[in-house]
């Protein structure tokens, strides 16, 4: 009776949600905007909720909290034993996939994997060191207008600009970092996402450097060792030198494998400092930032250095933004950037490469995959009863998303992959349990 | 040693600390106690660097005759340079790191030494890996000396209590500090444990570390400490060896409380 009674609730809350999700939608017509209702869709949606609820309430009383937990242990070991063979699997499946994608997702691929480079980055910061920064996007914009700039002004190109941009995003982390890392946990998140708001609005507004808000435009592509993928195929580009047809798709390509030997080269620095007494102490600051002091620890330069370090990827980051887009503006660093690749971090698991690979895929790839899913299940519908809702299936993208995220942070609230790798060992590693590490509070 | 003098501590309208003076001999074990609420925990703080005394002076000298003046030194130089290692009364571990870990952070200085400031190292140069085969061999020595040597791979958040405050003692001794703040070592553990610390700390004192020591376990301050200082309401009352100690009516009358008038004999 009383699981009637929850389910009852459930349905009552989804129809307020839904009544101005779904039920109202206005449309425009000769006559201006009209309002149509549509009472069916929100009654399918409501009663879904209702069985779902009744269903789920059954299930869990068959099933006790104790085995979920214990069945969610064990998922989650056997996701870290298969994380062995996952790692492998998603790696030569990223080095082949522009053999066999279409341009569609090659270029998926390189959105996807900017965002796994800027999520393995923020790592650094946020799973390691433990401090959370909600300005991640600044480093990521001082990257791209320092490459955009120096191209513009000086006509440098991009391999030369690469460092440049990484070196200044760093000391714009150390300069942010100086007065900032006395502060710890919201109040640290406070100023770094104020940080981030002020790189963007001087952006806009220093218009005889940046221009403004129109952006910079005709920013040069990368060359492959001073050869350049231009359409013409005249002397010095690519397809004269290999004698081919010259194609866009060369250097859409091209950009993919930069920007996968990208966040393998930031994956590789990480792996190797988590092993070295930098990454340790950064691990031991997010776990105890007083006994850190006590041991000698000089604890704001290792803040400081995990700061910078996080930031330097941030810009190679942006450096490959600008120079793959050839067009930059500060719409593009806005803070919701930031909260993706929080978003990114936190959902993979804080420290975990893997996890924030995986995430990066799943939020960035999977939303858009979702949105084609959505489209294609859009297409099929032909009863007249979703007549009207079919067309907007793929809006509701985000809901859906939504929706997942909510359920996965459910199930799985210390991320995808929870759980710590000892960084040395006397004997065999063992996974240690996502309970005893720390999230750090800045 | 360490000379502590006219030391003060105020915090707000309270006088936590209040001109305290004494002196810890090289190679002594030297117990502060005192009731509840006496400052011990405070004059710790100040030795150590988590806070700064407001006023008097704290001197730390080395056996090669440096001196260090603890009262004006950032915190972390404390434990780098001036070598003063300690242990906190509510543990601190890094409790989602290995044991092993946990000594080798204690390492940090001297390991980073060997990255060439963490650059040469991550490109596998340098004599970095030789340096951390040292500070293992000498992590193992500690976890050999705390009988810890089987739960090394272990997270230490999911060792025993007592262990817990072993492993705090050896991550503590891993910085080779020429003197070690011990707060309430003994604290919660059952009387073999409390025996087995004993032995522990004096072997360290044995290896040439001075020991600096608050404790509420009178059975092990009277059996180990080479000297005593006992502290009320932030003010000494009294200083010398556990016999005379002992034997201070001041003490008596802190610990059992003076005859006040409303108070009945039972």
């Amino acid at each position: 009776m009383s699981a009637l009674r929850d389910a009852f609730l459930s349905a009552l809350i989804a129809l307020g949600l839904f009544v101005p999700l779904v039920g109202l939608i206005t449309t425009t017509t000769d006559r201006g905007l009209t309002l149509t209702v549509r009472p069916i869709a929100t009654a399918v949606l409501v009663g879904l909720v209702f069985f779902g609820r009744l269903a789920f309430l059954t299930w869990r009383r068959r099933h006790t909290g104790r085995e979920i937990v214990q069945s969610n242990r064990a998922f989650a070991e056997a996701l870290s034993r298969a994380g062995r063979f996952v790692a492998p699997v998603l790696l030569l499946f990223a080095i082949a996939m522009p053999f066999f994608g279409s341009r569609y997702y090659v270029d998926l691929g390189i959105l996807v994997l900017t965002y796994v480079m800027l999520g393995w980055g923020l790592n650094i910061v946020v799973g390691l060191a433990g401090l959370l920064d909600l300005g991640y996007v600044a480093f990521y914009a001082v990257g791209a207008y320092s490459y955009a700039l120096f191209a513009q002004h000086f006509g440098l190109g991009f391999w030369t600009c690469l460092p440049l941009a990484g070196i200044l995003a760093a000391l714009w982390g150390i300069m942010l970092g100086f007065p900032v890392l006395r502060l710890r946990g919201d109040y640290l998140a406070i100023v770094t996402l104020a940080f981030g708001e002020i790189i963007r609005v001087v952006l806009i507004n220093w218009t005889s450097l940046t221009n403004g808000p129109n952006g910079i435009s005709g920013i040069p592509r990368p060359t492959l060792f001073g050869l350049q993928f231009s359409m013409d195929g005249g002397e010095g580009t690519v397809a004269h030198f290999f004698n081919i047809e010259p194609a866009t798709i060369q250097r859409v390509i091209f950009l993919y494998y930069v920007i996968l030997g990208l966040a393998l080269l930031t994956n590789w620095v990480t792996l190797r400092l988590r092993r070295l007494p930098l990454g340790r102490a950064w691990e031991a600051l997010r776990e105890d930032e007083v006994a850190c002091r006590s041991l000698g620890i000089n604890v704001t330069s290792t803040k400081l250095t995990a700061f910078a370090i996080g930031a330097l990827f941030g810009g190679f980051a942006g450096a490959f933004f600008a120079t793959r887009q050839a067009f930059i503006s500060p719409e593009s660093f806005t803070f919701i950037e930031s909260a993706t690749v929080l978003a990114i971090v936190v959902l993979g698991g804080l420290g975990s490469q893997l996890g924030v690979a995986l995430a990066a895929l799943v939020m960035i790839g999977g939303l858009e995959l979702l949105r084609g899913f959505l489209s294609y299940l859009a297409d099929q519908m032909h009863s007249p009863l979703f007549a009207d809702l079919a067309g907007e299936l793929p809006l509701y993208r985000m809901l859906i998303f939504g929706l997942a995220l909510v359920v996965m942070m459910v199930l799985r609230p210390r991320g995808l992959v929870s759980g710590r790798t000892p960084s040395v060992a006397l004997g065999e590693r063992r996974e240690i349990a996502a309970e005893l590490v720390a999230q750090g509070r800045g | 040693m360490l000379s502590v003098s006219d030391l003060s501590m105020r915090f707000g309208g309270l006088m936590a600390v209040d001109g305290l003076s004494f002196e810890a001999k090289p190679g002594d074990i030297t117990a502060v106690i005192g009731p509840n609420g006496a400052g011990k925990t405070t004059v710790f703080n100040c030795i150590t660097g988590f806070y700064r005394p407001t006023g008097g002076s704290i001197t730390l000298q080395h056996a090669d005759g440096r001196r260090f003046s603890l009262h004006a030194m950032p915190g972390h130089r404390i434990g780098a340079t001036a070598k003063v290692a300690r242990t906190f009364q509510n543990i601190r571990l890094f409790a989602g790191m290995t044991v092993l870990e946990n000594l080798l952070v204690a390492q940090h200085n001297t390991l980073m030494a060997a990255t060439g400031f963490g650059v040469l190292a991550v490109v596998g140069l340098g004599r970095y890996r030789a340096a951390e085969a040292k500070a293992i061999e000498k992590a193992k020595h500690w976890l050999d000396a705390t009988g810890l040597t089987s739960r090394g791979d272990d997270p230490a958040g999911a060792l025993p209590y007592g262990a817990q405050r072993r492993l705090e003692i050896a991550r503590a001794m891993c910085t080779d500090p020429v003197m070690l703040c011990l707060d309430e070592p003994a604290a919660g553990l059952n009387p073999r444990e409390s025996e087995e610390l004993n032995q522990l700390l004096l072997r360290i004192r044995g290896e040439g570390c001075s020991l600096l020591l608050i404790e509420h376990d009178m059975g092990v301050v009277m059996r180990i400490s080479d000297h005593i200082v006992v502290l009320d309401h932030g003010k000494k009352i009294s200083d010398g060896t556990p016999a005379e100690v002992r034997a201070d009516p001041a003490v008596i009358a802190a610990y059992l409380g003076e005859g006040e008038d409303d108070e009945v004999p039972a």
